[in-house]
């Protein structure tokens, strides 16, 4: 039982990590190696916000996931957009920046254990004999929520249409009248939301660190290629896979290994078959 | 009001025409237009020791040819193999904690304990990587993004060689002297070894695997081989620099297989200019230093670096190597249009 | 009758839900010049992967020489003197074109059989690559050969595709529409080059648009639609069927070429 519920619980959470770097590279093609910045820049302007200029909580969680997007698209419209196309160019100019940004912060101060941002409501609840409190299952309900949300808003709107369309074929995208470079922007902004939600979602859980960044960015990456760079759904579905084994390892071996786990299923999957466990496939073009 | 328009001319000098490629030399002076860059470099290299004020800008000079070697292996690995590995601190951990257990362990002494650090560990790496080979592009990178890391987990994890403390007490070089001429000797035969190697016929055939790999293989080359084979020179060498690594500090740990010896190689190489192997060397003995005078300053300097990379590869994609190669070879003027 | 050089048993692919190859079987016998034509997405070009190792069959066969070669990797089949030229040329951009030839001379096959035409010793493989080059048309004492591949009109990419076969002292050659992209002109000396090859005892598969030029040069005559083989026989048998005619050729095109025939 206990298993069963904390696995649920850190596979949504890993769900939410993953969703805006699935989400990125799916539309655009570019491996967002600042994802993990863009996550813990969330948390620590919403504390900011919160806690030195003294906003509501609620309005400054929504603030910080404005400043989040503005950033992912001030990212791609000033950075990323120069490089589009060569992969290396694109993970390594992501990676610097997100290194730059994570660093910065670590020099700014904000070290430690100080750092931590209330939770959405106190109290817990018995759910067989687990106790599990209300943040977490609010965190679950609104992964779920953002999941099946993000799958209408892909599939019977005009924007998500779009973006569909630019993931499966840019050039034909192109031929059609959607502006490609609009759409990543767009894609971008979006992927930097998705971290910021998560942050806001899973950060009040334990301390806002510097570290966390590149965990998240691990995770996230765990995550896609598990279920297949590019396709979020596989990268839903590949959350729960590693969630529960890491939750497995946990209860059998020893919390150390729980990274590991992550990573080995990385490799693995890369070495096994590289377009992930839901990908299309891509005989000729990935590996051969 | 001007409406005259101007633009750039380039036009190559006259001793770079008759002394390229032909190799046809009438004279001293083109003799030396062609070796005195060469001579520069490996008389600045070695004269290094004596310029450096203090013994702790000599350790730099030693830290700045790990990195140098490191750079090295990714930009051959990166810019002739085609495989862009970002591992760089799975070699030097690798080669670090090979070094280090001879060392204290078996106590092999130094002068033996870096050449088998650079076979064993180049071994090792090539058989961990050996999967991984028929990926491509972001694949590979993020594969071997991951190997350092995982290493690291599973050497804490499993509480083996020292653990999270490491391992402690190995033997240093027998003098600093002995030490930097070492590594000085290292990275110049490594250089050249490398520029050399890849003009070879053998040479041509990792470039021929980075450009089109499909067609080595429909001319009866088996790729991996051939892969396999590059990914061993360049683990060794990392490997090689890791082992120094070691016993420049006399100590092996976990933070070897830190990000800063992937992210470092990397920055320098497309800093130096990449893909031409001197570039990587003269990014590091920039970036290094610079980032040694920064360690007042914390983290600030991964911001530093981490910047200066961005701002290289949006503007100055060619890097430090292909500018300076251009106003060696090329005159340039305004001409009107 | 002599044995095949080449056979294929029953080949089918299938590529997710679409199937590429449907239980296609043909020999190709040496010294034959094989045309295999078809529309576009009839599975040519998977016929030539198939073959040469770069993906693998659902099901079937191919025998080279009576040897069972299904599922080996590419550079074994090549080792073996199968070579292909690629539909979209891939020359190595970075090199010159000269240098493009190193490559196949420096493979296993190449060392054993001496390369192209010379026998045993290889020497320096840059003055045979040069050789190769003249030999396929590129101008001998002109700058070409050494010019990048990046900057060579289509004309010589093509010939370069064929030279790098060549340079492996092939049985085979499957051509990928060579003609494909090239002017009336650079056709019209192409296909000489393609009888010499013949007469040098090299089998030759060719995949072709050009119908013209490839029933000058081909002495049998493959139809594929949607996967399946339709027909196999002369270029003039080809020509004459009904079934041929309603699912590739559109009329007026055949009488074109039957008056040319």
């Amino acid at each position: 039982m206990e298993i069963l519920v904390y696995g649920t619980i850190n596979s949504v959470s890993l769900a939410l990590m993953g969703l805006g770097f699935a989400m990125v590279y799916g539309i655009s093609r570019v491996p967002n190696f600042a994802h993990g910045a863009l996550y813990i820049v969330c948390g620590f302007v919403t504390w900011t916000l919160f806690h030195k200029i003294g906003l509501p909580y609620f309005i400054s969680i929504i603030l910080s996931l404005c400043v989040n997007g503005v950033l992912g698209i001030l990212m791609y419209r000033f950075v990323l957009i120069r490089v589009r196309g060569m992969n290396i160019s694109e993970i390594i100019a992501s990676y610097a920046i997100g290194l730059a940004i994570l660093e910065g912060f670590r020099f700014g101060g904000f070290r430690g254990m100080t750092y931590t941002l209330p939770v959405f409501m106190e109290g817990s609840l018995m759910i067989g004999s687990v106790p599990v409190d209300f943040h977490r299952l609010i965190m679950m309900v609104i992964g779920i929520l953002l999941v099946a949300g993000l799958w209408v808003f892909t599939h019977h709107t005009r924007i998500g249409l779009a973006l569909q369309g630019m993931a499966q074929d840019e050039r034909a995208a192109l031929m059609l009248g959607i502006d490609s470079d609009f759409m990543a922007m767009l894609a971008m902004g979006f992927g930097a939301v998705l971290a910021g939600v998560a942050a806001t979602l899973i950060l009040p859980l334990g301390n806002i660190v510097v570290e966390s960044g590149y965990h998240v960015l691990i995770m996230s990456i765990a995550v896609c290629i598990v279920g297949g760079l590019g396709s979020w759904t596989g990268a839903f579905f590949a959350a729960f896979i590693i969630g529960y084994a890491q939750i497995l390892t946990v209860v059998f071996i020893g919390s150390h290994f729980q990274m590991v786990v992550a990573l080995l299923a990385i490799i693995l999957t890369l070495i096994l078959k590289p377009s992930g466990l839901f990908g299309q496939q891509k005989e000729l073009e990935e590996r051969v | 009001m001007s409406t005259q328009e101007s633009r750039k001319e380039r036009i190559n000098r006259g001793i770079k025409v008759r002394s390229d490629g032909l190799y046809a030399l009438m004279s001293w002076r083109e003799l030396s237009y062609l070796t005195l860059p060469r001579f520069i470099m490996i008389a600045g290299m070695l004269s290094l020791p004596f310029l450096m004020p203090d013994m702790y800008w000599q350790r730099v000079i030693s830290i700045v040819c790990i990195y140098a070697i490191l750079a090295l292996s990714f930009d051959f690995l990166a810019h002739y193999v085609g495989l862009v590995s970002l591992g760089g601190a799975f070699f030097i951990g690798t080669g670090g904690y090979i070094a280090g257990i001879l060392n204290s362990y078996f106590s092999i002494p130094p002068f033996l304990t870096v050449p088998l650090a650079a076979i064993i560990g180049g071994i090792f790496c090539t058989l961990m990587l050996l999967p991984c080979l028929p990926l491509k592009g972001v694949y590979f990178a993020i594969v071997t993004l991951m190997y350092p890391l995982f290493m690291a987990r599973v050497i804490e994890a499993f509480d083996i060689f020292g653990g999270t403390d490491g391992l402690v007490g190995i033997d240093s070089f027998s003098s600093s002297f002995a030490e930097q001429y070492f590594v000085i000797g290292m990275v110049l035969i490594f250089l050249f070894g490398l520029r050399r190697f890849v003009t070879t016929d053998r040479g041509l055939i990792f470039t021929a695997i980075m450009d089109n790999d499909q067609a080595v293989k429909a001319s009866g080359i088996d790729i991996t081989r051939y892969k396999a084979l590059a990914v061993f020179i360049a683990s060794a060498m990392g490997c090689m620099a890791g082992a120094c690594l070691t016993h420049i500090y006399m100590w092996s740990g976990i933070s070897q297989f830190a990000l800063d010896f992937s992210i470092l190689p990397i920055a320098a190489t497309v800093i130096g200019g990449s893909g031409t192997l001197v570039g990587p060397i003269l990014g590091c003995l920039i970036l290094v230093p610079v980032s040694e005078l920064l360690r007042d300053f914390g983290t600030l300097r991964i911001v530093f670096y981490a910047s200066i990379l961005v701002g290289f590869i949006l503007f100055k994609s060619g890097g430090i190597m292909e500018f300076g190669q251009r106003k060696y070879e090329q005159f340039e003027r305004w001409t009107k249009i | 009758m002599t044995d095949p050089i080449l056979k294929m048993n029953g080949l089918s692919k299938r590529f997710g839900g679409v199937k590429a190859l449907k239980d296609v079987s043909f020999d190709v016998f040496p010294g034959d010049v094989l045309g295999i034509i078809g529309p576009n997405g009839s599975g040519k070009t998977t016929i030539v992967n198939c073959i040469t190792g770069f993906i693998k069959p659902t099901s079937g066969k191919v025998f080279f020489r009576g040897k069972d070669i299904t599922g080996r990797p590419p550079h074994k089949i090549a080792d073996m003197g199968v070579t292909r030229t690629f539909q979209v040329m891939r020359p190595y951009y970075s090199l010159p074109a000269y240098k493009n030839l190193v490559i196949p001379l420096f493979s296993p096959r190449a060392k054993r059989t001496g390369g192209w035409r010379g026998g045993g010793n290889l020497g320096n493989r840059q003055t045979i690559a040069i050789d190769i080059l003249e030999d396929i048309g590129f101008e001998r004492d002109s700058y070409i050969p050494f010019k990048k591949t990046s900057t060579l009109p289509t004309g010589y990419l093509k010939r370069l595709e064929l030279a790098r076969c060549l340079a492996l002292k092939p049985e085979i050659i499957i051509c990928d529409e060579v003609f494909s992209g090239l002017s009336m002109s650079e056709i019209a000396s192409m296909v000489p080059l393609i009888e010499r090859l013949q007469d040098e005892g090299i089998t030759i598969v060719m995949i072709e648009h050009r119908l013209r030029e490839l029933f000058q040069v081909a002495n049998r005559v493959m139809v594929l639609n949607f996967g399946e083989k339709l027909i196999e026989g002369t270029p003039l048998d080809v020509m004459a069927d009904k079934k041929v005619k309603e699912a590739y050729f559109g009329s007026e095109e055949v009488e074109e070429v039957m008056t040319y025939a």
